[in-house]
């Protein structure tokens, strides 16, 4: 039953196959046998009650075709009366008083959440090491690291724990993951799915999507998630189509653009190999392929870690032990109370790049810093714009390398070396996925495809044949 | 050696809006503590702030009545800084970018000259919420309720020379933003504060060094306040000190400003473009709208009443200092009362009668429609000007309308020219040496007789008839 796609979990608990309880017992009994630390909360009691109301709902025929889907949601999606932690001790104690708006709508499907995945703390990572509660592993290989910060959620789907689960994406913290775990990911177009009970990291770049085993289930659950809300101003006022409807449309003489940056030293040798084996693969379906250049993606490394440090350490202001979460013991003052609270609260990386982009907003260094960094961010824009006049989609490798030894990564530059080729993509606010395209050794490799903005239908038609073709998505990590 | 001061005003004025700047949440005054703040205003993690259109549109209405450049795309701004009473660890507010850029408003002054002073800017922020040290001997208390309340704040250029020239600026800033509509200008409350950037140089040279005044909540201390610092920074510069740049605390029980940071410690407030808002964008149409909807301003107002009511200027100025005297006064006049004569009274009697009480107009027990009453019976002789000023006494305590007082105290005017000749007739008789005076040429004795007639009518009989009659009588 664990192995069902979203599409398949639809249609048995719509033929009454099973029901929603029958499915989320069994998830859950499968979360709790689980050591590869997923999650960092299961609701139990909560999705039981949950699955039992959907299952009153769809015997009543009053449901939607999500009813009493069971899911996993990332703990940084606020949840009213859950703990919403966002991977951080700062939040260890807090239960949100109120639901995010992606939670929000899932809930208004009936759908049932499973627990809140683990993750890098406040999403700032590439291998959820970063996690206040214990890294996650990759259910591909329990010594390597599941990629971050979704490492929880894209885990949890690798490993059938959940149909699918939610991510939230930054530089990369959705296809990365899904990359390292061998599954789908989606990055819609910022401004496609509510920011709002979000826990912001770097404002300008969050963006939430799906992660699930394939291009379909995509499809449906960004149905459900996307749409305008007034309680968030970035969110774009435009309407949502149906992203199921365009999946089997011919892709027959689709540009792919291959940008020669991204095939570049750096890069793995198997998983070069892996992206240039799909490539034909979509050679062989009719596309096109051509080279392109994005000339300004070498600074992709530099402004992100500017612009993403300035915007948290801003963002990262209200965690200050005064109104909720940690508060240091005994303070002998205010000034006492926030330097303890923040310092015992936070854990490093988070601590560095609140310092990283304290630094950069500061008088005398605005300019040299978040100014210039705006200023390349328009750069990469531009070379975007310039590509997709040419091409339709972009590919490449979503990462340098499999997924790493845990530990073995431990200076930060080198980490943050892995979201070279994510990092574009969220700076020009695109949508970006990652598919499983193949193994390099035993390790699942993903093929990063990117596309214009709001061409979410094309990237879930052009990722959806090549698994039409391809067995790729269907393969799951063995169980012991 | 003569010192010349200069003043700069950062006025915040409260917009009175019915929700927040960012949030949905009210923006009553007085409630019970942290009752009036959501899950935004408390800065949870993963709110997001949503700009309350009205506020624009306030902002507009303020630019728009002091002639102001309207910035057409103006963006929001993070002022970063630490403290208890700022949920988010920073404040949004305009920065570089603010939607009303230079403008300009007249004021009179004392003179009765007039003098333009510049506006530098005027930017929307979210205001704090309220630290309360001295509720709990251990504890600093927090009320958020306070927090997102929408504020324009004004910065005027250092045009102003002078205490009193700063303050006839605030009071025509707090008349202007009454009479748009956009503050309630409660200065109690805290709906409209001023801080005041006051230094002193040497005539013709460079601005000296100055400093910021913050905490005044009146326009009393206001004036005080920049008195007493402006002497402190002469003393230190006669002594050949020099002042220091720094932010004071106005304490108005002991009338003194005192060190609260210098620039020094100073926070750096790391401004950037906040992420989680648009920029503003104003449209040609919107700014039209706002324009056709504008008021009458208390310049065009006043400009009418001395072109079209004859007013002096100085009336015009004063009736016009706030609107709620502006709208009782208009009351008076629009049911055909004589502008001059309602002015009198309005700025008067009735003035003097508000501060005596400590009464604001909008609380007058005297209505302007029984005021028009009052002052009609005086124009159509029922009662003179003198006794009319009784009437108005006992209407102010509550003892009834005009016409009831008269009826019931029998104040009417004596218009019967053989009642008061045979008055004066007695006068004339009971008087023989004044009589033989004034005809020898003591013309003076005239106000005698004529107070004699009057004490006699009990001040009813009509005083013009009286002079021409006693005229008559004497020659």
């Amino acid at each position: 039953m664990h192995n069902l796609t979203v599409a398949k979990i639809i249609k048995g608990l719509k033929n009454k196959d099973f029901s929603s309880f029958e499915l989320t017992q069994h998830y859950l009994d499968r979360i709790k046998n689980s050591d590869l630390n997923a999650f960092i909360s299961i609701t139990e009691d909560e999705a039981l009650s949950q699955a039992k109301e959907a299952d009153k709902k769809i015997t009543k025929g009053d449901s939607s075709i999500l009813t009493g889907m069971p899911y996993a949601h990332k703990d940084i999606f606020c949840t009213k009366g859950v703990k919403t932690s966002a991977g951080s001790k700062m939040l260890d104690s807090f239960i949100s008083p109120y639901d995010a708006t992606v939670t929000k709508k899932l809930n208004n499907e009936n759908m049932v959440m499973l627990g809140k995945t683990n993750m890098d703390e406040f999403a700032m990572g590439s291998s959820n090491e970063n996690s206040y509660f214990g890294p996650v592993q990759n259910p591909w290989d329990i010594n390597k690291v599941p990629g971050g910060s979704s490492g929880g959620s894209a885990a949890a789907v690798a490993a059938r724990l959940s149909p699918f689960a939610t991510g939230t994406d930054t530089g990369g913290s959705i296809r990365q993951p899904a990359s390292l775990c061998g599954i789908t990911g989606l990055k819609p177009t910022y401004g496609r799915i509510s920011r709002y009970g979000m826990i912001a990291y770097a404002s300008s770049l969050d963006q939430a999507g799906p992660m699930t085993q394939t291009v379909e289930d995509a499809a449906i659950i960004l149905n459900a998630m996307a749409g305008f809300d007034k309680h968030d101003s970035t969110s774009a006022n435009k309407s949502v189509p149906d992203y199921t409807q365009c999946l089997e449309n011919s892709i027959n003489g689709l540009k792919i653009g291959l940008p020669k940056e991204y095939f570049s030293e750096g890069l793995d040798s198997g998983v070069e190999k892996i992206v240039m084996q799909s490539i034909k693969e979509y050679e062989s379906m009719g596309a096109e392929i051509k080279e392109i250049s994005l000339p300004n993606s070498v600074h992709a490394i530099p402004a992100y870690y500017i612009v993403a440090p300035c915007e948290c350490s801003s963002n990262l202001s209200r965690f200050d032990g005064v109104r909720y979460g940690y508060r240091c013991k005994a303070p002998k003052d205010l000034n006492d109370l926030y330097l303890r609270s923040r310092s015992e609260g936070f854990g490093e990386e988070v601590k560095r790049r609140i310092m990283i982009g304290a630094y950069a907003l500061s008088a005398g260094y605005y300019d040299a810093y978040y100014l210039k960094a705006q200023k390349v961010r328009q750069l990469i824009s531009e070379d975007f714009k310039k590509a997709f006049n040419k091409v339709d989609v972009i590919m490449g490798p979503v990462s340098p390398t499999v997924a790493f030894d845990l530990g073995s990564v431990k200076d930060p530059v080198s980490m943050y070396l892995a979201d070279i080729y994510t990092l574009s993509v969220n700076l020009a606010g695109l949508p970006g996925m990652s598919i499983p395209a193949g193994f390099s050794g035993n390790l699942p490799v993903g093929l990063q495809l990117i596309g214009n903005h709001w061409s979410e239908e094309l990237l879930l038609n052009v990722a959806h044949q090549f698994q039409m073709r391809t067995d790729w998505h269907n393969n799951s990590p063995a169980e012991k | 050696m003569t010192w010349e001061t200069v003043i700069g005003l950062e006025i915040h004025s409260q917009l009175r809006t019915k929700s927040k700047i960012f949030s949905g949440a009210s923006t009553a005054f007085g409630s019970k503590a942290n009752t009036q703040a959501c899950a935004v205003d408390l800065g949870f993690p993963g709110v997001l702030p949503v700009l309350n259109e009205e506020v624009v549109k306030m902002a507009l209405r303020f630019g728009l009545s002091v002639d102001a450049a309207i910035n057409k795309h103006s963006i929001f701004a993070r002022k970063n800084y630490f403290y208890p009473d700022l949920p988010k660890g920073y404040q949004i507010s305009q920065f570089e970018i603010p939607i009303v850029g230079q403008g300009s408003i007249e004021i009179t002054l004392e003179s009765g000259d007039n003098k333009t002073v510049g506006i530098t800017r005027a930017h929307l922020e979210e205001d704090a919420g309220k630290s309360i040290h001295d509720l709990y001997d251990d504890y600093t208390a927090i009320d958020l309720n306070r927090a997102g309340t929408p504020l324009l704040e004004i910065v005027s250029e250092p045009d102003m020379s002078s205490a009193k020239e700063a303050v006839a600026y605030a009071k025509k800033i707090h008349a202007l933003v009454q009479y748009i509509e956009i503050c309630d200008g409660n200065m109690q409350e805290g709906s409209f504060r001023c801080d005041a950037n006051v230094s002193v140089r040497k005539q013709g040279e460079e601005l000296g060094t100055r400093s910021e005044l913050k905490n005044i909540n009146s326009f009393k201390f206001l004036e005080k306040a920049i008195n007493i610092e402006v002497e402190r920074q002469i003393d230190i510069l006669e002594e050949g000190g020099s002042v220091v740049q720094e932010t004071r605390l106005y304490d108005s029980i002991k009338n003194e400003t005192r060190s609260m940071r210098s620039k020094e410690e100073a926070n750096d407030y790391r401004y950037f473009p906040d992420p989680d808002l648009l920029p503003v964008v104003i449209s040609d149409e919107l700014l039209e709208e706002i324009k056709k909807e504008l008021p009458e301003l208390p310049t065009e107002k006043k400009i009418r009443f001395i072109d079209s009511l004859g007013l002096s200027s100085y009336d015009a100025e004063v009736l016009t200092s706030q609107k709620e005297m502006a709208d009782y006064f208009e009351n008076i006049i629009k049911q055909g009362a004589d502008a001059k004569l309602s002015a009198n009274w309005v700025m008067g009697d009735l003035s003097a009668a508000l501060n005596k009480s400590q009464l604001e107009i909008v609380d007058s027990p005297i209505s302007s429609g029984e005021l028009f009453l009052l002052i009609s019976r005086i124009t159509d002789n029922t009662i003179s000007g003198k006794i009319a000023k009784d009437v108005f006494k006992l209407m102010w305590d509550g003892k009834g309308t005009a016409d009831e007082i008269i009826e019931k105290q029998g104040l009417k005017q004596m218009t019967d020219s053989s009642a008061i000749e045979s008055i004066i007739d007695d006068v004339i008789e009971n008087n023989p040496g004044q009589v033989q005076q004034f005809k020898d040429g003591n013309s003076k004795l005239l106000g005698f007789f004529i107070g004699q007639v009057m004490k006699a009518s009990k001040g009813k009989a009509n005083p013009k008839q009286v002079n021409e009659i006693l005229n008559e009588k004497l020659s």
